[in-house]
C-alpha cells in the first residue's frame, strides 16, 4: 500500500495554492491549443515550454501536462463542431460527432466527448497508480514485428468492418498509402517521390490532409447544398449536459471495452490514434446500433474518445518508466522532464517520488478540472453554430488556412490544403469513404518502417511476424478482423443449414 | 572654389573614416526581431533538447533582448532545415543547430546543399559515442562481444541506430569493417527508441549518445563497452554498478581503433556579417557560463571542446572530408555525388 501513501503525499502536492492555479491556466490554453487546427498538442506544448522554465519542476511538468489535458479536450471540440479534427486521433470522433451536431445534437455530441475522455484518462491513472511497474515492463517485448502487429490490427479492424464497397474502401486507403510514402525514406535513408521538390521533403503531413479533405471537404459540400447549417435549430443550456449523462450510463460495455483497448495500446508504444480507430471499428461491429454508426450515434463518440484519452494517458507511463514517449506530444514533454534534471527511465520512480506522484496526482484532479471548465462551456462551444453559415464558414477557411500554415510555417503547405479539399470533395460525391485514406496516411508510414525494420531482423523471413505468442495472437486477432464479415456469413449458414 | 570642394571631400572623407573606426564598438549589431532557432531534426531528439536549454537559459538570464523561437524542420533528414537557413540569405534573425547530419544528409540524398552555404558561428559541444550492449548479456568487454560477433553467422547479430546512412550506421560500417564481420543493421526513428529496443533484447547492441542510453545504464539495463573518442569523458561522478563515465574506455584502447565524435554547434545564413557573427558568439559564451548549461554538459557527458571563427570552420572542413571517406566506403552516397 505504499503506493497509496505516495499518492496522497502526492496529492498534497497538487494541491498547493500555486500549482492549482497553474493547473487552471494549463487547461484553459490547451483547449485553446486543440481548438485551433494545426497547432496541435506537441505544438503548443513546445511552445509554452520556456514558459516554464522558471518554475520548480513539479509545477512545470504539472503545467505542461495539463496543456496537453487541455489540448486533447479541445481537439474533440473542432472535430464535432466543423468536422475537422485537430490530433489523429480525433479524426474517429468526427465519423459521427460532426453527424450529431447537423442533427442539432452538437451539445450531446459535446458531453459525451468530454465525459467519454474524462472515463478513459481516470481509468489509465487508475491503472498507472496500482500497476505502474508491472504494466512498464510490458512495452520492452514490443520489437518492430510486435509494433507491425499492432497496425495490421488496426487496419484489419477498420476495413473488415466497413459498411462500404470493400473496393472503394482499399482504393482509399491505397492512396492514403501512396501519399504516406513521399519524403524520407527511413529505412534506406532515400527521398522517395519528391521529384526534386524541397517542399515535398517532409512528405504529407496528416494534419494537411486532414484539414482539407475533412474541413474544407466538408465546407465545399454544404456550400452546395445552399449554404444551410442544421445545428442553430437546437436549444442549447447546461441541462442538456445532465440528460446526456443520464443517458450514458446504457453504455457501460462500450466505455470499459474502450478502456481496455486505450490503455492497451497506450502502454504498447502504438499510442492512440490506432487506440480510436480499433475501439470505433469493433464498437461499430458489436454495439446493437452498429448499423446507424456514421450517422450520428453517440456510442460512435464514446467508442473513439474513450480509447483515444485512456491510451493518450497511458502512454504517459513508458514514457516516465523508459524514457519512449508514446506520442509526438509526449515527446515534448519528455524533453522538458530532461532540462529540469530529470532522467526518466527505470529509476525515475525510486528517486524522484516527490514529482513522480505530484504528476499522478495532477493527471487525476487536472482531468477533473478539465471537465468541469469544458462542460460548463459546452453551451458555448455548441451556440457557436448557430452563427448564420455564411459568416462561420469564412471565419473556418481562415482558421484552417492559419492551422495548415503553422504547421511548418509554410505557405506551400495552405495550397496542399486547397488542393485536398477539392480532393476531398470529389471523393465524397463519388462516395468514397475518407477515414480509410486518412488511416493510411496517419499510420501508413509507420506501418511500413515496422515492417522493414522486422524484416532486416528476420533476414527477409515473414516468419517473424508468428514467432511467439505474443505477436502470433496479435496477427491472428488482426485476420478474424479482416475477414469477419466472411466468418460471420459462414456461421449464419451453418446455423440456417442445421436448423 | 574648386579648393573649397576638395576641403570638403577631404573632411567628410576623413569624418566617415573616423566614424568607421568608432560604429563596430559603439554601434555593435543586435537582433531587431525575434530570432529564429532552427533545428533539422524532430522534437525530443538530442538537437532539440539542447535548443529547448538553449531557449530556456536564454529567457531565464534575460541574456537577449528579443526572444529566441526554437522551430524544428526535420522533413529529408534535416535538408528542410539546411535548405532554410541557406535560402535565409542575409536574414541575422535564424540561427541553426547542427548535428552530423550537416554532413550525411547532403551526401546521402544529393540535395542540393554544403556546409559552405553556412557561415559558422561556433561549436558549443561535441556529443559522444558509446557501445552498448544488454546487461543480460555475457559481454564484459569489446574483446568478449567482437569474439562473439565473430563466431555467429554473418548477419545475426543485429545492430539497432538512430536514422539510415547517419553517424550511428556509420559508425557500424566503421566497425564492420575493423574486424572483419557483418551485422545488420536496423535503422530507428530516434535514440531513445533505440535504447529501448536494446534493453527489450530486440538488437544485440547500439552505438548510443550517453544521454540516450544513460537512464537505462542507471537501471542496470544495459551495459557501456567502449567510447569511440581519443580519450576517456570527462566526468568521474558515479552512474551505475560503481562506475562513472570516466571508467569506460577508449575503443581504441581495446582493440577497436575508431574514433567518432558528433558535432553540436551553431550555423547562420549565407552572408552574415562580423557584427552578426560576433553577436552570436558572445551570445553562446553566456550561455556555457550558465549553471544550467553545465548541467546539461554532464548530464549528457559532453566533450565541451568550444571553438569559433577560423579554427571551427577548419574543423567542420576535415570532417566533412572525413565523412565522404566514410561513406564512399561505405556506400551510402547518394547517384551523381
Amino acid at each position: 500500500m505504499e503506493e497509496i501513501a505516495n499518492l496522497f503525499q502526492g496529492f498534497a502536492v497538487a494541491l498547493q495554492p500555486f500549482n492549482i492555479a497553474v493547473m487552471v491556466l494549463g487547461i484553459v490554453l490547451g483547449v485553446i491549443i486543440g481548438v485551433l487546427p494545426g497547432l496541435g498538442g506537441a505544438n503548443g506544448v513546445a511552445i509554452l515550454l520556456p514558459l516554464t522554465f522558471s518554475m520548480p519542476p513539479t509545477s512545470a511538468i504539472i503545467m505542461l501536462s495539463c496543456i496537453y489535458w487541455g489540448a486533447l479536450f479541445g481537439g474533440a471540440i473542432t472535430s464535432i463542431l466543423f468536422n475537422i479534427p485537430g490530433e489523429p486521433w480525433s479524426v474517429a470522433t468526427t465519423f459521427d460527432g460532426y453527424p450529431m451536431a447537423q442533427q442539432g445534437k452538437a451539445a450531446e455530441a459535446l458531453t459525451a466527448a468530454f465525459t467519454s475522455s474524462f472515463v478513459g484518462a481516470l481509468f489509465a491513472v487508475v491503472m498507472i497508480t496500482l500497476v505502474a511497474p508491472l504494466v512498464a515492463g510490458f512495452a520492452l517485448r514490443f520489437g518492430p514485428a510486435e509494433k507491425f502487429a499492432v497496425y495490421f490490427l488496426a487496419f484489419c479492424s477498420f476495413v473488415g468492418l466497413s459498411k462500404e464497397p470493400p473496393f472503394k474502401t482499399i482504393a482509399a486507403m491505397m492512396i492514403g498509402f501512396a501519399l504516406a510514402a513521399v519524403g524520407l525514406d527511413s529505412i534506406t535513408g532515400q527521398l522517395r517521390l519528391t521529384f526534386g521538390s524541397t517542399e515535398l521533403l517532409n512528405g504529407f503531413d496528416f494534419l494537411i490532409a486532414v484539414i482539407g479533405l475533412f474541413g474544407l471537404g466538408e465546407i465545399f459540400l454544404t456550400m452546395e447544398e445552399g449554404l444551410r447549417f442544421q445545428g442553430g435549430k437546437a436549444k442549447i443550456d447546461l441541462r442538456v449536459v445532465l440528460r446526456t449523462w443520464m443517458s450514458l450510463p446504457q453504455y457501460w460495455m462500450t466505455s470499459l471495452r474502450s478502456c481496455v483497448i486505450g490503455c492497451w495500446m497506450g502502454v504498447t508504444p502504438a499510442g492512440a490514434t490506432p487506440a480510436s480507430f480499433m475501439s470505433y471499428g469493433i464498437a461499430k461491429r458489436v454495439s446493437k446500433n452498429g448499423n446507424n454508426f456514421g450517422k450520428g450515434e453517440i456510442e460512435g463518440v464514446i467508442a473513439p474518445e474513450t480509447a483515444a484519452h485512456a491510451a493518450g494517458t497511458a502512454a504517459l507511463l513508458p514514457m516516465l518508466s523508459l524514457g519512449v514517449p508514446g506520442s509526438p506530444t509526449a515527446a515534448v514533454l519528455l524533453g522538458g522532464l530532461l532540462i529540469w534534471g530529470l532522467q526518466p527511465g527505470p529509476m525515475l520512480f525510486v528517486e524522484q517520488k516527490e514529482f513522480v506522484w505530484g504528476l499522478i496526482a495532477s493527471m487525476y484532479l487536472g482531468n477533473l478540472v478539465g471537465l468541469i471548465i469544458v462542460l460548463t462551456c459546452v453551451p458555448i462551444f455548441a451556440a457557436i453554430l448557430r452563427v448564420p453559415f455564411s459568416i462561420i464558414a469564412p471565419l473556418i477557411l481562415v482558421l484552417c488556412a492559419i492551422g495548415a500554415y503553422s504547421v511548418h510555417n509554410s505557405t506551400f503547405d495552405v495550397v496542399m490544403m486547397l488542393v485536398f479539399g477539392v480532393i476531398g470533395y470529389a471523393l465524397k460525391k463519388c462516395n468514397y469513404p475518407l477515414a480509410p485514406l486518412v488511416l493510411a496516411i496517419v499510420l501508413g508510414d509507420k506501418a511500413e518502417e515496422a515492417f522493414r525494420q522486422s524484416l532486416l531482423g528476420s533476414q527477409g523471413s515473414l516468419g517473424i511476424f508468428f514467432s511467439n505468442t505474443l505477436v502470433s495472437t496479435i496477427m491472428i486477432l488482426g485476420l478474424i478482423a479482416l475477414f469477419w464479415s466472411v466468418i460471420q456469413n459462414g456461421f449464419t449458414r451453418l446455423r440456417t443449414v442445421a436448423a | 572654389m574648386k579648393r573649397l570642394g576638395s576641403c570638403l571631400t577631404l573632411a567628410a572623407a576623413a569624418s566617415i573614416l573616423s566614424l568607421g573606426s568608432i560604429l563596430p564598438a559603439s554601434a555593435a549589431w543586435e537582433p531587431t526581431r525575434p530570432v529564429e532557432l532552427i533545428v533539422p531534426a524532430g522534437t525530443g531528439g538530442g538537437a532539440d533538447q539542447m535548443a529547448r536549454t538553449i531557449q530556456g537559459i536564454i529567457t531565464k538570464h534575460s541574456l537577449m533582448k528579443q526572444p529566441l523561437v526554437v522551430i524544428n524542420k526535420s522533413g529529408g533528414a534535416g535538408g528542410e532545415g539546411f535548405l532554410d537557413v541557406k535560402s535565409a540569405n542575409n536574414n541575422p534573425h535564424k540561427i541553426i543547430i547542427t548535428l552530423s547530419n550537416l554532413f550525411t544528409t547532403p551526401l546521402a540524398t544529393g540535395i542540393p546543399f554544403n556546409w559552405k552555404d553556412l557561415t559558422p558561428v561556433a561549436m558549443l559541444a561535441l556529443d559522444e559515442f558509446v557501445l552498448w550492449v544488454n546487461a543480460d548479456k555475457p559481454y564484459k568487454t569489446v574483446k568478449d562481444y567482437i569474439d562473439a560477433v565473430k563466431a555467429a553467422p554473418a548477419g545475426t547479430i543485429k545492430m539497432g541506430g538512430t536514422g539510415s546512412k547517419q553517424e550511428d550506421q556509420i559508425i557500424t560500417v566503421a566497425v564492420e569493417k575493423a574486424i572483419g564481420s557483418k551485422f545488420t543493421y536496423i535503422p530507428y526513428k530516434g535514440g531513445g527508441e533505440v535504447a529501448v529496443q536494446l534493453v527489450g533484447q530486440h538488437v544485440d547492441s547500439t552505438v548510443n549518445n550517453p544521454i540516450e542510453a544513460v537512464a537505462q545504464w542507471r537501471g542496470g539495463k544495459v551495459r557501456p563497452l567502449c567510447v569511440f573518442d581519443s580519450k576517456p569523458m570527462a566526468y568521474d561522478e558515479q552512474v551505475a554498478d560503481g562506475k562513472g563515465w570516466k571508467d569506460i574506455p577508449t575503443c581504441k584502447s581495446q582493440g577497436l581503433d575508431i574514433e567518432y565524435v558528433m558535432l553540436r554547434g551553431i550555423f547562420m545564413g549565407p552572408k552574415a556579417t562580423k557584427d552578426q557573427i560576433e553577436y552570436y558568439v558572445e551570445l553562446f559564451k553566456k550561455v556555457r557560463a550558465t549553471p544550467e548549461w553545465q548541467e546539461l554538459m554532464k548530464s549528457g557527458a559532453f566533450n565541451t571542446t568550444f571553438m569559433t571563427g577560423g579554427d571551427y570552420a577548419g574543423w567542420v572542413g576535415t570532417e566533412e572530408k572525413r565523412h565522404e571517406t566514410l561513406m564512399k566506403e561505405a556506400g551510402f552516397l547518394a547517384q551523381g555525388n
